[in-house]
């Protein structure tokens, strides 16, 4: 396949989900259908897209045909290909857990228009080259994301979604505001382009001035400290498929940006942004583990844990050598799959202990011990034990961090697993250990008749349990793989021959 | 005319400043859609303040001489629009909640976050609460 | 809103915005106008003919449900953006079969974009029009 499709077909996939759903409003089923199916094109578009990159090959196309810096690129290099696998995988793995509970109120109310919207904003803000049009992408999954998270119209869900929109509104505001500047100091948005013009320019203090306000507002996204707050404010208000999907994507491609921008434009001054990148991941992973233990939804404690692995994916920006880049690139991937798998085992302990909240759970381990051992494989993952993925990239991460010199990072990266450990150990000890309240008995006999709803809702459990042990059993390809990833990130001159050396295709005037 | 509209940037961002950190959530749309705007200006300045004339490629020539700088002027088109829309949601969202949780006061919106329970916590609150939640 | 000076004027400017933003669509060739110009022209159409007159007179005019519109309008424009890759170009790369006419993929794009922006405008006007 050409750069061109491979590139093309997993933005086009989820679009033309969102085009069809829209135009089948009336029929929730067939839209169901639709939806499924175009998240397998985009899992099938992404595998083929990991496939022809994953030598290290940099591909790139020009929307439109305009030639490079005028157009808009996009880009396929090894990091935002696994990015999109990923988001593939997420996308089938969510999209048949969200078939059962509420489905039916979910799919009156546009669901899977949302659903694909979201899947569209993150592919292509993973795969753009062009700074503007990843403004546009974060819109589009701003606004689907929106959408998904007032969906019920709850007095909780209204609330949550008026401190969410606000806050990402000013957020993204901010975010336009420094691309004005950026194309005022450089001239060109192509992110390519960017690359070679910022090293030439003149007055680079400014350069990092502008380098502060873009972590600003990625950080926003990627709810780092201190400008978290939207986060736990709101993620616990929607039902479980939706808080698994946004707790999977949302903040990573906050993340994402910032790596992206950090290893590619600003770059230049990184003894300036590292110990201020240092600073904000380390307050950030202790606020966020603290501000779990505080609580007792299931839900409200996993959104702070989002908040507080955040800062891990920062250790490759404030350590800034290759094995950190790839730590923090391994991190993603692992966070992602462990992440959305916890939202999802959330929803099946609220379905078959009856309640988010732990304390009136309980006895889930003598009842369904199964959910038991599928719960602790993603949980001790995420606090990092071995031989689970979270280990290796912890471990990456942290021998990074020690080799640079970074002490303090690494002992705060340290302490916080324990205190993830903590955390988990609540769950468990909650959910699944102590006596069962009374009441509980009813709805575990209706879960246990339904055996539809046991089916879909635990075969992604299971398939992302099994990736989070393969990651961890078999780790050396992933290990590698993200390592090279971050290399690659680092030597932009790939980056920029796969966008300036593709053929320049102008379009002829026409009368 | 740069310093001018410079300073018209400077003023519009305080204002929205001042209007985002309003308790009244009907002045924090009016502050998100002068923040929008600032920005649009921000973009607008960003392109340089040069030519008068508009920027469309005169009959019989193929490239464009002495118009203004297009490319802002695509850029802020796309702002106002994703802006629009999004200021269109959001004042969808307001009004409902506005329907629905009977304040406009952002310190009296505690529903996804109930203050920590008082020393009487009352069952019945708990059971209201309990119900409100989205049925899974 | 019911209003016999807006309800009078509205049935006069309906059909001149419809056929204007029509002119303005076409016209966004080499000039300025285009889909979304256009689709804002028509939309403001239909409202000023909708807030006289209600929900039910709106469903009535429009035919279809907004949402409709934007699925259609959708499907449209990423279709347009397919012919390219038959000739192995860039997706959405503009096409023009014909020699003589200036008619490419460009206004089948620009159609969606039409339809697009009347769903959505449509979409808030309902949330809004008084039962």
């Amino acid at each position: 396949m050409t750069a061109d499709l491979l590139l093309t077909l997993p933005v086009l996939a989820p679009a033309i989900g969102v085009a069809l759903c829209a135009l089948a409003w009336s029929h929730p089923l067939l839209q169901r259908l639709i939806s499924l199916a175009a998240s397998l094109g985009l899992l099938c578009a992404s595998v083929a897209l990991l496939l022809a990159v994953r030598d290290g090959t940099v591909i790139a196309t020009q929307f439109g045909g305009w030639a490079p810096p005028f157009g808009i690129s996009f880009v396929g290099d090894m990091f935002s290909a696994a990015m999109v696998l990923i988001t593939g995988l997420m996308a089938v793995a969510v999209g048949i857990y969200g078939l059962v509970g509420d489905v039916e109120a979910r799919e009156n109310a546009f669901y899977h228009v949302l659903y694909q919207g979201l899947l569209l904003g993150v592919t292509g803000a993973f795969l753009t080259g062009d700074i503007f049009n990843l403004y546009v992408w974060f819109e589009i999954m701003l606004i689907s994301s929106f959408g998904l998270l007032s969906l019920g119209g709850t007095r909780e869900q209204l609330d949550a979604g008026i401190k969410y929109v606000t806050l990402n509104l000013i957020a993204t505001t901010f975010f336009l505001m420094s691309v004005a500047f950026l194309y005022g100091m450089t001239g060109t948005l192509n992110m390519a382009d960017l690359a070679r013009v910022i090293p030439t320019l003149e007055n680079q203090g400014l350069v990092t001035a502008l380098a502060l306000m873009f972590l600003a507002t990625f950080g926003a996204k990627a709810a780092v400290f201190p400008l978290f707050y939207w986060l736990p404010a709101a993620y616990h208000t929607a039902s479980a498929p939706i808080v698994a999907i946004f707790a999977a994507l949302l903040t990573k491609v906050g993340v994402y940006a910032i790596i992206r921008t950090f290893t590619l434009l600003f770059d230049g001054d990184a003894g300036y942004t590292g110990p201020i990148v240092t600073a904000v991941a380390i307050f950030t992973m202790v606020t966020g583990v603290l501000g779990a233990a505080a609580h007792f939804d299931i839900r409200r404690i996993l959104s702070f844990h989002i908040v507080s692995q955040i800062g891990y994916m920062l250790f490759g920006i404030a350590v800034a050598t290759p094995l950190a880049i790839g730590g923090s690139i391994l991190y993603v991937i692992h966070h992602i799959i462990v992440k959305a798998n916890l939202f999802l085992i959330a929803g099946v302990v609220n379905r078959a202990g009856g309640s988010f909240d732990l304390k009136q759970t309980g006895g889930l381990y003598r009842t369904m011990p199964m959910l038991g051992v599928l719960f602790l494989i993603p949980a001790l993952s995420l606090a990092g034990l071995p031989p689970l993925s979270g280990f290796w990239s912890k471990f990456t991460v942290i021998k990074a961090s020690l080799e640079a010199g970074h002490i303090v990072l690494a002992t705060a990266g340290l302490a916080v697993g324990i205190l993830t450990l903590y955390s988990m150990i609540k769950i468990w000890n909650e959910a699944f250990w102590k006596a069962a309240p009374d009441q509980s008995g009813q709805t575990m006999r209706r879960w246990q008749a339904d055996r539809r709803a046991r089916i879909i809702m635990l075969s992604p459990v299971v398939v992302l349990a099994a990736i989070t042990l393969t990651i961890g059993l078999f780790a050396e390809p992933f290990v590698d793989y993200s390592l090279r990833a971050g290399e690659q990130l680092l030597d932009k001159s790939a980056y920029i021959d796969a966008v300036f050396g593709a053929p320049a295709q102008v379009t002829e005037a026409r009368p | 005319m740069e310093p001018v509209f410079a300073l018209a940037f400077g003023v519009m961002v305080a204002v929205a400043a001042y209007l985002l950190m309003s308790r009244n959530v009907l002045r924090v749309v009016l502050g998100l859609l002068v923040l929008g705007n600032a920005t649009n200006l921000s973009i607008f300045l960003a392109g340089r303040m040069g030519s008068r004339t508009p920027p469309l490629v005169a009959a019989g020539e193929t490239a464009l001489v002495g118009g203004a700088n297009p490319l802002p002027q695509a850029l802020i088109l796309t702002a106002i629009v994703i802006s629009f829309s999004l200021v269109a949601f959001t004042t969808v969202l307001f009004e409902s909640a506005h329907r629905r949780l009977g304040t406009v006061d952002t310190d009296a919106m505690r529903e996804a976050e109930p203050e920590a329970a008082k020393k009487v916590p009352n069952d019945r609150r708990q059971a209201a609460a309990r119900k409100m939640e989205p049925a899974e | 809103m019911n209003s016999m000076i807006l309800r009078a004027t509205s049935r006069l400017i309906l059909p001149a915005a419809l056929i204007f933003s029509v002119y303005v669509l076409l016209r966004g060739h080499n000039e300025p106008g285009g889909g979304f110009i256009g689709g804002l022209i028509a939309a403001a159409g239909i409202a000023v003919h909708a807030i006289p007159r209600g929900r039910v007179s709106l469903t009535q005019l429009i035919f279809a449900s907004p949402k409709t519109y934007i699925g259609t309008g959708l499907v449209i424009a990423l279709a347009s953006g397919l012919p390219a890759f038959w000739l192995a170009q860039p997706y959405l790369m503009h096409q023009w079969p014909f020699q003589a006419i200036a008619l490419g993929t460009t206004l089948i794009f620009d159609i969606g974009v039409y339809l697009v922006v009347i769903g959505a405008v449509l979409s808030f006007l309902f949330y809004y029009l008084e039962e």
